[in-house]
């Protein structure tokens, strides 16, 4: 296991509970093992001439012994077991913790799936360990021993006696655990294989039909299939054997007990009563003993979960910086950036100044670096040192809380959470009044459709509750960066589902708002471009023309190009 | 958030009449095994119980000094010996009694091992069969519910909700019988030992089933409640690792980090209430045991005083009570295993009872051997739903070895054309006819077998470039497989990758560039020569040089054939027989590249539009 310390914090936090939860579980043990002992003395009484009244005082005593265990036992549970669920509720809420810290870039190196899979099942699997794992194992050893000093106690040769078929015990579980490991590893691999190309089928169903390899995709389903169930037969076989044969040796050792028991009796080295004893502490061994081989496997599995989380703890989050709320001026320049993503050049010497409240057009061909720009802009990349400005302050000196107060983004992929209207768009200013909110959506024009929605902005949105178009999803994710009152706005194509109408009022809106946004729009559209003071046209990677709209039109070079195309297709559209 | 637990969540009756008897004709063909497991089951309980008898049968008759007296149960195990000749109190008593000990534990061995084998015989059955099923079913799903079905939520059926019957049908149904056989020996047994003493046993056993039934309501309600807050858990986890970069452009760390852990507490908290009926339930089980074990003392030492029962009988009345509480517990885990896959196996029914809309008529038309290629449409209308019209009435013919180009901005309809001409989906109104015949009245496997098509998204599987060209049919001869990669150009890239035909595809053909995947796509289409051919041109564009192969692959692949191409290439359009521009659903003009041309009209302005596309590429 990796990390141990990191693992023995959470129960360092909370030494008392252990100590109480096992201490209870000492106490369960003994009163409960007690109870042979009673049982015992009231056989050797019969023997001796027994009144009812003292047998009803071993019975009441028997009863006693049986509350204080169950209390005892409770107490353990609820104990140990809750524990386990705070150290899981402290895990999860540090890991969550952690992730939201860890930089962009790592994020798209990790699936988000593969993630989930960490957080969620191997967490699971790491409380198994940490709670029913750690109790059954302290239950075992304790019951374990206990039983076996008090068997010793009655009788030290039977009780080598009873304990000659446990290495048998052992070595079986030992082997069968091997087996089972192995079998069950190829049970998972083929199980990968077989959901991959049922997977493959379903995504590729279009192709399949039309092909009309419907039978053959069956066939070839079937055949893996039966392989899958015959691997599954393999594994199931070796548990019909494997648990059978537990109950099967301890079964022997009643039997070869019993004997040599009897022989004891017989010869009168021992008595009948103390034999009765020894037996019900033998019955009392069964299930640690069973039990024993389910707590490897739980230990396996949590330590083998452990060290995939420790896999994320071992990511490097941002460091944590001061907001201190400081208002950052609206002019940015970009000074002779360039910028690559490993071996492959994104951007090569990229200059532009860009003065407080300007609308600034980046145009450029698919792949020409434009969101690259915009990402560096808001640090979801690290730009090189020096290449990058706000004002007179160097980006990467700007403490990333006070820039993100700064900077407000509308990304090219609109992601809305499953919440209100309302909360998605105060999501970067959760106390903003109704009011503001209403002015957001006014600003982003989006105001006409809260007004047709059943519960206006408190209409869920997402997959739990209605769908909202592609433009309205654009205007609300622009109306939770408006909020923010940034005074850099970033656009990330971020009009291409809205109608060109009510994109020009909006952006008109934009540059009428107080203080004079600063505003990047990366877009298309013809009329977006006509809207901005500047633009700035990228091709691979380098700015190659800036200038007003009618000044580039003018020049007639690759922005005349592309503004050409564009009216084409806008053309062709409204058609 | 939202209150709703989702459709995965919700978990109904443990058991429900509807569901339970389709479950059990799902275990028709394992009967057998079923019947088998059972009767294997009933000699492994006889079996286990007799450890008890052999044990007083032990004390009665060999330990105790006044041998008078031996009760019932040591009676029959000495009968029992007597009938094989053997006197158990001439000198070898003890030994005989611990080799029948030890050859009930044989046997019993040998019955749970052969339970358990045709138990897992059977639930491994069902879920094969079921897998089966359930690919088989979506293999002649209709499309469009792969259009409105994550992938993802059909897995989950062929996978998750299969394996939770597994339990049902290895360790539920079978394992519950054995329990309750167990329990059923262990009260003949004791009643004959002694009457009175086995009623006072059993009197706990009425707070037992009410300690059990209070549990199993408390631990359902709690399990449920369990469920639904893990989901929520889940859920905020996938929404904001998804939206990762939102929460931090926003600066919303600080009250993710709070409204999770409010989620997370939640979680805690129901889980800790589960907890509380958990450690009630057990140490209760174990208590009113110890009561049962007191009272068996009291009443029994009590009996054993008067000469009216034996030492041994007390013992072995001991030692049942010991056994009888396990079975107890198993029922009430049971309970969950019934209630997940009762929820399981509804969701399965569900998928399996919708029924395909789209299928072979009772009497299909057989398609012409080889077929003619005639393909028109008829005024076809087609709307995904009602009132959003894609397809306005759409109406044209292409002869057969024709080639007709479909163009027009996204969203024009091209895709709906061809969805319609492959019966992927069937028109609201007109016709679609083929060498005449309306397709409605083919089977649509039988007539797919003559088409051949060609995606926009290059979708290969995992498996060879010879599987991947034969679509995984062993019977295409493998010259000519290799002379479809060759005609398509795919020579140079066989040349050069290790393996060549044999050559292993990861998923999606990773391992090839975007261009070489599209050229096997190609070679797919042609391998199987067939007579309409149905190209949806990728956009994504490729180097010069690959493009040039990618259009040498399109002429030779529509070459002869009748087809219809969703066109984005100029050199495609310009050479198709007939051109149709799409707009809004509606065929806005038709004609040849020329004609088009002088109409100067839509067309020409797109071919305006992609002349300038590829000036700007090259």
């Amino acid at each position: 296991m990796k990390d141990l310390p990191r693992f023995f914090r959470y129960f360092r936090r909370r030494p008392g509970v252990y100590t109480a939860g096992f201490g209870s579980m000492l106490a369960s043990t003994g009163l409960f093992l007690a109870m042979p002992g009673i049982v015992r003395r009231a056989i050797e009484e019969l023997g001796a001439g027994v009144t009812r009244e003292r047998l009803f005082r071993l019975a009441a005593v028997i009863v006693l012994l049986a509350v204080g265990d169950a209390i005892a036992l409770f107490l353990t549970r609820r104990i140990l077991i809750g524990a386990s669920r705070d150290i899981e509720y402290e895990m999860r809420q540090d890991l969550f913790d952690h992730l939201l810290r860890l930089p962009p870039p790592w994020y798209r190196k990790n699936r988000v799936g593969d993630l989930m899979s960490r957080a969620v099942n191997d967490l699971s699997a790491v409380r198994m360990l940490l709670g029913p794992g750690i109790m059954q194992a302290a239950n075992t050893l304790f019951v374990g021993i206990v039983a076996l000093v008090l068997m010793f106690s009655v009788s030290p040769p039977l009780t080598l006696v009873a304990l000659a078929v446990f290495p048998v015990i052992a070595i079986a579980t030992k082997v069968m655990g091997q087996a089972t490991h192995k079998r069950f590893t190829a049970i998972q691999e083929f199980f990968s294989e077989i959901s991959a190309e049922a997977q493959e089928n379903f995504s590729g169903v279009r192709l399949v039909r039309a092909f009309a390899r419907e039978k053959s995709e069956e066939a070839r389903f079937d055949a893996n299939n039966r392989e899958f169930m015959k691997r599954n037969l393999g594994l199931a076989r070796l548990n019909a054997l494997f648990f059978p044969l537990l109950q099967f040796l301890v079964g022997v050792g009643f039997a070869l007990t019993l004997w040599a028991g009897g022989r004891f009796i017989l010869s009168g080295k021992l008595s009948v009563a103390r034999y009765v004893e020894f037996n019900l502490y033998m019955l009392e061994l069964i299930w640690p003993a069973i039990a024993l081989g389910w707590v490897v496997n739980l230990g396996q599995r949590g330590a083998a979960s452990w060290n995939r989380m420790v896999d994320l703890w071992d990511a490097v989050p941002l460091p944590a910086e001061e907001d201190t709320g400081e208002r950052l001026s609206g002019d940015v320049e970009f000074r002779e950036l360039s910028f690559a993503h490993g071996e492959r050049s994104i951007l090569t010497d990229v200059s532009l100044r860009v003065a407080r409240g300007t609308t600034v057009a980046i145009v450029g061909r698919t792949g020409a670096g434009k969101s690259t720009l915009l990402n560096l802009l808001l640090r979801l990349d690290d730009p090189p040192k020096g290449t990058v400005f706000i004002g007179s302050r160097e980006l990467t000196g700007i403490p990333l809380p006070v820039l993100r107060r700064n900077v407000a983004a509308v990304p090219q992929e609109t992601f809305l959470f499953s919440d209100t209207l309302a909360n998605n768009i105060a999501f970067g200013r959760p106390n903003a009044s109704r009011a503001e909110i209403e002015r957001a959506v006014q600003a982003a024009g989006l105001a006409p459709d809260v007004a047709r929605f059943p519960k206006g902005l408190d209409t869920i949105v997402g997959e739990r509750g209605i769908t909202l178009s592609g433009g309205q999803k654009q205007r609300t994710a622009l109306a939770r960066a408006l909020l923010t009152d940034a005074p850099i706005l970033v656009l990330d194509d971020a009009f291409s589902s809205v109608d060109t109408e009510t994109e020009a009022k909006i952006l008109e809106g934009l540059k009428g708002a107080a203080g004079g946004r600063t505003v990047f729009l990366v877009s298309h559209r013809l009329s977006t471009l006509q809207n901005a003071d500047i633009a700035a046209v990228l091709e691979g990677g380098r700015v190659v023309e800036t200038g007003t709209h009618a000044e580039l039109l003018a020049k007639g070079g690759v922005y005349a190009a592309i503004a050409e195309r564009q009216r084409l297709a806008e053309e062709m559209e409204a058609a | 958030m939202a209150e709703t637990p989702h459709e995965e969540e919700i978990l109904g009756k443990a058991f429900e009449p509807r569901l339970v008897r389709r479950l059990f004709s799902l275990a028709r063909p394992y009967r057998r095994y079923a019947f088998g497991a059972v009767v294997v089951l009933f000699l492994e309980s006889i079996a286990q119980l007799a450890s008890p008898l052999l044990t007083a049968a032990a004390i009665d008759l060999l330990f105790s000094k006044d041998q008078t007296g031996a009760a019932g149960a040591a009676r029959g195990v000495d009968g029992f010996f007597r009938f094989f000749g053997v006197d158990l109190r001439a000198g070898h008593g003890i030994e005989w009694i611990a080799a029948l000990s030890i050859l009930m534990a044989a046997f019993a061995f040998v019955f749970m091992m052969v339970m358990v084998a045709w138990t897992s015989r059977m639930g491994q059955g069902v879920m094969f069969d079921l897998r089966s099923r359930i690919f088989g079913h979506l293999q002649q799903a209709d499309i469009a519910l792969f259009d409105k079905t994550p992938v993802g939520r059909l897995m989950t059926r062929l996978t998750t909700d299969v394996d939770a019957l597994n339990e049902l049908f290895t360790s539920g149904f079978v394992a519950l019988l054995g329990d309750v056989a167990v329990l059923a020996g262990i009260v003949a047994i004791l009643f004959t030992l002694d009457t009175k003493l086995a009623a006072i046993t059993f009197a706990i056993l009425l707070p037992m089933l009410w300690v059990t039934n209070w549990f199993r309501k408390g631990a359902r309600d709690t399990y449920r409640d369990v469920r639904v807050k893990i989901a929520r858990v889940n859920t905020f986890l996938q929404e904001h690792i998804s939206g990762i970069s939102i929460v931090q452009l926003f600066r919303r760390e600080g009250v993710a980090r709070q409204r999770f852990a409010e989620v997370n507490d939640a979680h805690r908290k129901a889980n800790i209430d589960s907890i509380f009926y958990y450690s009630i339930f057990y140490p209760a089980l174990d208590f009113l045991s110890a009561v049962g074990m007191a009272s068996i003392v009291w009443y029994g030492g009590g009996e054993v005083i008067r000469g009216r029962m034996t030492l041994g009988a007390v013992v072995a009345f001991l030692q049942y009570s010991k056994r009888f509480y396990r079975p107890l517990m198993d029922l009430s885990e049971k309970y969950n295993i019934l209630q997940a896959a009762m929820a399981s196996s509804e969701r399965i029914f569900q998928l399996l009872d919708e029924p395909p809309a789209i299928t072979a008529p009772e009497n299909p038309v057989e398609p012409r051997e080889p077929l003619r290629g005639d393909v028109a449409f008829e005024d076809a209308r087609f709307s995904y739903t009602k009132g959003e019209e894609i397809l306005k009435g759409v109406s044209f013919h292409v002869p057969p070895g024709r080639t007709v180009a479909l163009v027009g901005a996204t969203g024009a309809g091209k895709s709906t054309v061809l969805n319609l001409l492959l019966r992927f989906y069937d028109v609201t109104s007109g016709r679609v006819l083929v060498d005449g015949t309306d397709v409605r009245r083919y089977d649509p496997v039988r007539l797919r077998e003559h088409f051949g098509i060609v995606l926009q998204d290059t979708f290969l599987f995992t498996g060879t470039i010879a599987e991947n060209v034969s679509f995984f049919d062993p019977g295409m001869p493998r010259g000519r497989i290799e002379e479809a990669c060759l005609e398509v150009g795919l020579g140079p890239l066989l040349a050069r990758i290790p393996g060549g035909l044999d050559a292993r595809l990861s998923e999606r053909g990773g391992g090839l560039s975007v261009g070489e995947k599209q050229l096997v796509a190609f070679a797919r289409a042609l391998a199987r020569d067939p007579r309409v051919l149905i190209l949806d041109e990728a956009t994504s564009s490729v180097d010069p040089e690959t493009e040039r192969t990618i259009e040498r692959a399109v002429a030779r692949v529509l070459a002869g054939r009748t087809s219809i191409v969703v066109a984005h290439r100029l050199s495609t359009i310009v050479r198709a027989d007939q051109i149709l521009v799409l707009s809004h659903g509606e065929v806005k003009e038709a004609g040849t590249h020329a004609e088009l041309l002088a109409k100067d009209g839509l067309y020409a302005r797109l071919y305006a539009l992609q002349l300038k596309d590829r000036e700007a590429a090259a």
